[in-house]
């Protein structure tokens, strides 16, 4: 138990002296996307290789929280050199420990190779995918073990907090936020101070302090690798907002679909209060603050706040129509300040490093960095932190690396399932909170999917309102209603039977719902809809008025086709087909039965490229209607 | 405290805490309604009370059954901005509950088409007024709503509707409140599925 500054400055002094300046360290990531590929077998590994080679004590195994670049995991780390291993299997950890830990050399295998160059990388910091962001936050991930709290506090961890209870008064905090501009991370992008100053005048006690960690959107995690990676850095932000707004509860709200992060806030919770970071007197200051853990039960709509109030207090997760905020009244009609996992850990940085510091990362109005999620039709997937500011196309081309297979780029999907599709002519606009808003997309929580001239813009919009049709807790009829019938709308489209009306039927409906609906779920729900239309519309008529999927996706408009011509009977498509709709034998030329076709592409697939006997038939309701087959 | 502003024009005076719909009932002003009822919690489920509020220099559409009363607002309660929007949500309503003749007496005056959207009946609009009457007013919670989104139906809970569903054949309070006038049905059904058959 630290009962003080100094104690807490003494600790950390003797954790630094313990560790021997030049020890080797092996850091391996063990976030759940590395996990996914065996990162746990190469831990192990790790660990009886260092026993046998008795190098226990010289070298320092750690097992920290998500790297980032995902696609190519497992990582391993071998610090100081910064040697960056990608794609690490169990057995070339034996290689590994003998070459490079134990000789110093390199093993070629496992670098990064650049795809264009073919140079091999060796250090992390000169991976394009590394060397091209700002990382503050991510990069704490991979110095960090995060079920350690020494680590973090040899890290200079709870010095924000210390500095804070000891000389700063609330007030003097509420106006450090204010002055570096921190704006909400979860997407709205509110200014974070002006929230506090709200809760913090708001009456009514006791008032609450909470993070949001109902992170949902499909394909972006970004908070739960911070929870997993780095929970201490969100409590101690959590803990300082406390100070500020005069808080002596809080909570964590965490998806139950995010085991490690609950399991590693769980451990570190326990530790804060070991530790006398949470508790009564923190560090003799007289502030008396603890935190506790809300699992969610699975509704995406929880992530909003008067939902995710409601269900903090044991309701099902709803979301209440109220025209008074969370911020004056949340939880039990208390004031509640609720922000994003990636705002919260942003504090004590502000704190510790300054607004200065701060202030010169981003832009002028969009301070900062914003952790991304970059996934989709890019050769580097994975997590990203940018400084704001930083371009479309530098995120995609100069970090992700471009479109794979020489495909051209054709848009990017960002701010998760309610935001819009951004098209080409827009790359060299900056990411930022207010320009995404401005051209008809939203910064949302940071997912940036990346799509090809092989994506059906009408096909990514039913995706994504299929997603929120399905999230839609049913309460108010413009989202529960509305949405469906939005739906069935795309539906039809996609199915060639759409009709002439549709578009402007689906823009009529979509800004009813916008307009009419209870929450920020319903009210953002048709900008999918609304931003392919607004700048693929022409796709929209292709399906509609030629009955033409262009991109080649909607399953009802494509056919597959064998040309007589270079069709040689080698029956390898007639073999693999599930349904057996390829007719002909042997050494003879095959047909595909249209009616019995479920275009599942295999036979494009295995059809040998040196025939390429087999096509797919854009038009495809044309080739269907001439064959009689549907 | 009260509070003066306008509706329609209007001046009206209202208490601090009140919502818009209440002042404008108590001054003889009519707003449409249906998930609203005077003795329970506001809901703002069905938006068919949309009101737009003008307030400094900013338009909103706010629904009339939740907006807290403030000093100054102007309050508009029928403009085409306003109809249009109650006009859809009728269209999409009726696709649920087509026979309803309280939708059919407000798509006549909004002139709402009866067939806009295809009619996938089930004839429950879930304003929720059985389920949070039950709750609020009786204490019962013998109704209550199961699934979410398009999948959202209401249900007597077996545990709370009493024994052969006596607690319920008793009450049938709720059976008058039902804007669509299913809940009788609704009940049959469900007292025949899950007594009478056993």
């Amino acid at each position: 138990m630290l009962k003080n500054a100094e104690d807490l400055e003494k600790l950390r002094n003797e954790l630094l002296k313990d560790k021997k300046k030049e020890q080797t360290q092996i850091a391996v990531c063990s976030g759940t996307g590395c996990r996914a590929n065996a990162s746990e077998k190469v831990v192990a590994a790790f660990r009886q290789g260092l026993q046998d080679l008795g190098m226990e004590d010289e070298v320092e195994l750690k097992n920290t929280g998500c790297h980032g670049f995902c696609e190519q995991g497992p990582i391993a780390v071998i610090l100081p050199q910064d040697i960056c291993y990608l794609r690490v299997k169990e057995e070339n950890v034996e290689e590994i420990l003998e070459k490079t830990v134990r000789d110093g050399e390199v093993i070629e295998e496992l670098l990064f190779e650049d795809e264009g160059t073919k140079e091999k990388i060796i250090e992390e910091s000169k991976i394009p995918f590394y060397k091209n962001q700002e990382r503050i936050l991510l990069a704490e991930n991979r110095k960090l073990d995060p079920k350690n709290i020494d680590d973090y506090i040899a890290h200079g961890g709870y010095r924000a907090l210390s500095k804070v209870l000891q000389e700063m008064t609330p007030e003097e905090v509420m106006d450090q936020v204010d002055k570096a501009n921190l704006r909400g991370r979860g997407g709205g992008g509110f200014p974070a101070g002006k929230k506090f100053r709200t809760t913090a005048q708001a009456p009514g006690e006791p008032k609450y302090v909470i993070v949001n960690a109902d992170e949902g959107d499909p394909g972006a995690y970004m908070d739960r690798s911070i929870l997993e990676g780095n929970p201490h850095r969100v409590l101690e932000g959590l803990i300082i907002g406390a100070y500020a707004i005069g808080s002596s509860q809080g909570f964590v709200y965490v998806r139950q679909e995010y085991p490690l992060a609950l399991e590693n806030l769980t451990i570190a919770l326990e530790q804060a209060r070991e530790k006398g970071f949470l508790g009564g007197n923190i560090l003799d200051s007289g502030f008396n603050f603890d935190v506790a853990i809300h699992r969610g039960a699975g509704a995406f709509v929880s992530g909003e706040s008067s939902a995710l109030m409601t269900a903090i207090e044991g309701w099902v997760g709803e979301p209440r129509p109220k025209y008074i905020r969370t911020a004056v009244s949340g939880i039990h009609g208390k004031p509640s300040n609720l922000n994003n996992v990636e705002t919260w850990a942003n504090i004590p940085l502000i704190m510790d490093k300054g607004v200065d510091w701060f202030l010169n990362i981003g832009t002028e109005n969009n301070p900062g960095t914003k952790i991304l999620s970059l996934v989709g039709n890019v050769r580097n997937t994975g997590l990203v932190e940018i400084a704001m500011g930083t371009s479309l196309r530098q995120l995609i081309y100069d970090i992700g690396g471009g479109i794979p297979g020489d495909k051209k780029f054709k848009a990017v999907q960002t701010g998760g399932p309610s935001g819009g599709c951004i098209p080409t002519q827009y790359l060299d606009e900056p990411i930022d909170f207010d320009n995404l808003s401005r051209i008809g997309s939203m910064m949302g929580s940071g997912g940036m999917i990346v799509m090809d001239e092989e994506t059906c813009m009408v096909d990514v919009a039913r995706y994504f309102l299929n997603f929120l049709k399905e999230e839609s807790c049913g309460k108010c009829t413009p989202c529960r209603e509305g949405i469906k019938q939005m739906l069935d709308i795309l539906d039809k489209i996609s199915q060639g039977k759409g009709e002439e009306g549709h578009v402007e039927l689906l823009q009529e409906l979509g800004d009813f719902v916008e307009e009419a609906s209870l929450c920020a779920l319903g009210t953002t729900a048709p900008y999918p809809v609304l931003s392919t239309i607004k700048y693929f519309q022409d796709e929209y008529e292709a399906h509609i008025k030629e009955k033409e999927c262009p991109a080649g996706v909607c399953k009802e408009l494509i056919a597959y086709v064998i040309d007589e011509k270079l069709c040689t009977g080698c029956a390898l498509c007639r073999k693999n087909c599930p349904s057996d709709a390829i007719a002909g034998e042997p050494k003879e030329t095959h047909t595909v039965i249209q009616g019995k076709c479920i275009k599942c592409g295999i036979c494009l697939e295995v059809c040998p490229p040196r025939f390429a006997a087999v096509k797919k038939e854009k038009a495809g309701k044309k080739v269907l209607v001439e064959e009689g087959g549907n | 405290m009260s509070v003066e502003f306008t509706i329609d024009g209007k001046k009206v005076t209202g208490e601090e805490g009140n919502t818009v719909i209440d002042v404008a009932f108590a001054n003889g002003l009519d707003i449409p309604h249906l998930c609203y009822h005077k003795d329970l919690e506001p809901f703002g489920g069905c938006r068919i009370c949309v009101v737009e509020v003008e307030k400094g220099n900013r338009r909103r559409l706010v629904v009339s059954c939740v907006y807290p009363v403030e000093e100054d607002i102007k309050v508009e309660t029928n403009n085409e901005r306003i109809r249009n929007v109650r006009k859809t949500l009728i269209e999409l309503m009726l696709a649920r509950a087509p026979s309803s003749p309280k939708l059919l007496e407000l798509a006549n005056e909004y002139g709402a088409e009866r067939n806009r959207f295809p009619v996938e009946p089930n004839n429950c609009i879930l304003c929720g007024l059985c389920v949070r009457y039950c709750d609020e007013i009786k204490g019962k919670n013998a109704v209550g709503y199961v699934g979410r989104g398009t999948s959202r139906r209401i249900i007597f809970f077996p545990e709370n509707a009493g024994e052969e569903a006596q607690e319920c054949m008793k009450c049938q309070e709720c059976f008058n409140l039902c804007p669509t006038g299913v809940m009788p049905s609704n009940f049959g059904i469900y007292t025949l599925a899950h007594f009478r058959l056993k």
